[in-house]
């Protein structure tokens, strides 16, 4: 059985800081980390692989320095990784992205199992996955908060999606895709030797002519139907009163002022 | 202070540093409030392969040594003394077995305390055998291809919940400590009991407790190296251990500095920061001078065992001695800065301060550190150094 796992190197959001100027977030001095939701997946594929005999792929499209991801992940005890890497890759957008990596996932057919993070931190959209599967052709369940059983006879997977008010269970054929949420379990961390061997790992890099594509113009920013004009911070539009003095004092002003509002 | 560690050693490094920051600073008040052994972290630990920092690969580890071994158990303590001593216990008690065991008892003992999987103790001090530990009363009589243990343990780091013991007892009681032996004994094996868990000051995330052997048979090859090595092998392993107690100091003392110093940048009084006040400068000016003083003799210390120099017990004391005496004053400090707050439980420079008061009195108290780098002084004056 062969598992893909697909992640992206995000900003480390704890540290993020937006140019007042140009309301873009400062990339500079920001240091890159796995985004968190990848790391249940990654987590996931590898709790599989130590109950059946599972190889575990993972893949991550994004700069030369993205190779830092696909260690992380080989440190936590990943098998193998693969960068997908070139500049007609640049400014895709979601759907552009998950073209290109459901090209790279056709070259390493057979597969059984896809698994990405619900959503990346930074673009927060949670389409790359569900888009992959559609790319691919094959079936994707997202918001996965347990895989309960894969039946590699039968190849079927039976899991819970987390719904707003319970989970869903569903049972899917194999291949599929699979978005997870953080519920799924709890990411150990790198190991030494893990470390160790990821440090030494070959990771090929695959350009946009390692892919096998019917087309140019297929990737990167032509190929986005959607594009990103500007990001702003919206203007506060709230007036921020701030009461003070004794507790007890501020207190009375406060449900006054509410009742005014009709709040209360 | 750049050390100018190798590409391991920072590595080690930072994943203690993470493991100590996801896994244990949340934790730590817990584990403290409810004297309980920290067996989650533990495992983490070993899933990271950090128990075997220290141990050659072809048993498991990693190809490091005490060096490495240091670099963990100071980062451990910069948030929790006593998570940090369970992790160095184990490696106090695989270093007889290294030093000294046999090819088959490497083989057999170090992989599984390398890999985490089963923890390591060692056991020497008893109710009246403390700082004078020739006078141990545990006997081991040999009897056909079997020795028999009978006598009791105290304060046993990691005792009920270690797997793999070593024990130091008296084989001939008529050649005094030259009479010592020490032996690899197995938790389950029949006669071999705990006593009750130890309810101490600090550390008390860490389990103390006693060893009692009655009519404990292990068989003879258990014994390391031969019979009355006993007391050679406790004194090279607490000589080889000792920098990694004073690693320990070192990080707790570190965690006190930086609780402080963030401590003292928010307090306010009369308008101001209480970092902007000399008084309070100049006390964290000394303690961060005395942490990177007992850093640099604890990492010179480990790095001349690891260097395979023999006469190791002067430097090994004086990097306990020195760190530990630091860290209890800097923790000390770090709670008169942070004043009132500093005495709650609810700031965890109290805890540190409980913690550090240990490292100045287990493997060997300072003053007996203090004998030991004063006969050597001597020692070395008398053959014309």
């Amino acid at each position: 059985m062969k598992i893909i796992i697909c992640i992206k190197q995000v900003p480390e959001t704890g540290n993020i800081k937006i140019d007042p100027e140009t309301h873009t977030l400062i990339r500079s001095g920001v240091p890159s980390i796995v985004n968190p939701l990848d790391l249940y997946a990654v987590e996931e594929a590898l709790r599989w692989k130590e109950k059946l005999s599972v190889t575990t792929t993972v893949i991550t499209m994004g700069p030369p320095q993205a190779k830092e991801a696909l260690k992380e992940a080989l440190s936590m005890g990943i098998d193998e990784g693969i960068l997908l890497s070139d500049p007609q890759f640049a400014g895709a957008d979601t759907f552009a992205t998950s073209y290109t990596l459901s090209l790279a996932i056709k070259k390493l057919m057979p597969y059984n199992l896809i698994l990405c993070g619900k959503q990346a931190i930074d673009g927060d959209t949670a389409q790359v996955g569900p888009g992959i599967a559609e790319h691919l052709d094959i079936p994707h369940l997202a918001y996965i908060r347990k895989i309960e059983e894969i039946d590699q006879k039968k190849g079927t997977l039976r899991a819970q999606r987390l719904m707003d008010d319970g989970y869903e269970i569903i049972e899917v054929k194999l291949p599929a895709l699979l978005t997870v949420v953080k519920e799924i379990n709890e990411p150990r961390l790198p190991s030494l030797k893990g470390k160790m061997r990821a440090r030494k790992a070959d990771l090929p890099v695959w350009k946009a002519e390692d892919l096998c594509h019917e087309d140019e113009g297929f990737f990167g920013l032509s190929a986005s139907p959607t594009q990103v004009k500007t990001i702003f911070a919206p203007p506060s539009k709230v007036n921020v009163e701030i009461i003070t003095g004794e507790a007890e004092e501020i207190s009375q002003l406060l449900i006054e002022r509410l009742k005014t509002q009709k709040i209360l | 202070m750049d050390y100018f560690l190798t590409e391991d050693q920072q590595m080690i490094q930072d994943l203690a540093r993470r493991v100590t920051q996801e896994k244990i600073v949340p934790f730590r008040a817990e584990f403290d409030e409810r004297e309980e052994f920290a067996w989650d972290i533990m495992n983490n630990l070993a899933e990271m392969d950090l128990f075997g920092v220290y141990l050659p690969e072809e048993y498991g580890g990693v190809g490091g040594g005490c060096f490495e071994l240091c670099l963990v158990v100071e980062e451990l303590s910069r948030a929790c003394g006593g998570i940090a001593i369970s992790f160095a216990a184990s490696a106090l008690g695989a270093y007889p077995i290294f030093l000294y065991g046999n090819d088959q008892q490497k083989k057999k003992y170090l992989p599984q305390i390398a890999a985490g999987k089963k923890l390591g103790a060692f056991a020497l001090t008893e109710a009246d055998a403390g700082s004078d530990a020739g006078r141990i009363k545990t006997t081991a009589r040999l009897d056909g291809d079997q020795y028999v243990l009978n006598g009791t343990k105290q304060w046993i780091t990691n005792g009920g919940e270690a797997e793999i013991y070593t024990v130091i007892a008296m084989t001939d009681k008529s050649r005094g400590s030259r009479g010592a032996s020490a032996f690899i004994v197995e938790k389950g094996t029949p006669g071999f009991e705990f006593g009750k868990k130890e309810k101490k000051m600090g550390i008390r995330s860490s389990c103390t407790r006693e060893l009692i052997f009655t009519d404990c048979r292990v068989l003879k090859e258990n014994l390391l190296s031969r019979a009355g090595m006993g007391f050679i092998i406790a004194m090279r392993t607490l000589d080889t251990s000792r920098p990694g107690i004073g690693a320990q100091a070192v990080g707790i003392a570190q965690g006190a500095l930086d609780e402080a110093v963030t401590y003292a940048r928010e307090r306010v009084q009369f308008g101001k920061p209480i970092s902007s006040f000399q008084a309070i400068q100049h006390m964290m000016a000394d303690m961060a001078t005395q942490v990177e003083a007992a850093r640099a003799l604890v990492y010179m210390a480990a790095k001349n065992i690891d260097s395979g120099a023999k006469d190791i017990s002067k430097i090994s004391a004086m990097s306990k001695v020195f760190a530990s005496d630091v860290a209890m004053k800097v923790t000390t400090d770090a709670v008169q800065i942070l004043g009132g707050y500093g005495y709650m439980r609810d700031y965890p420079v109290e805890k540190m301060m409980r913690d550090a008061k240990i490292t100045q009195i287990y493997e060997g108290t300072n003053q007996i550190q203090r004998n030991v780098i004063a006969l050597q002084l001597i020692k070395e004056k008398a053959k014309g150094k």
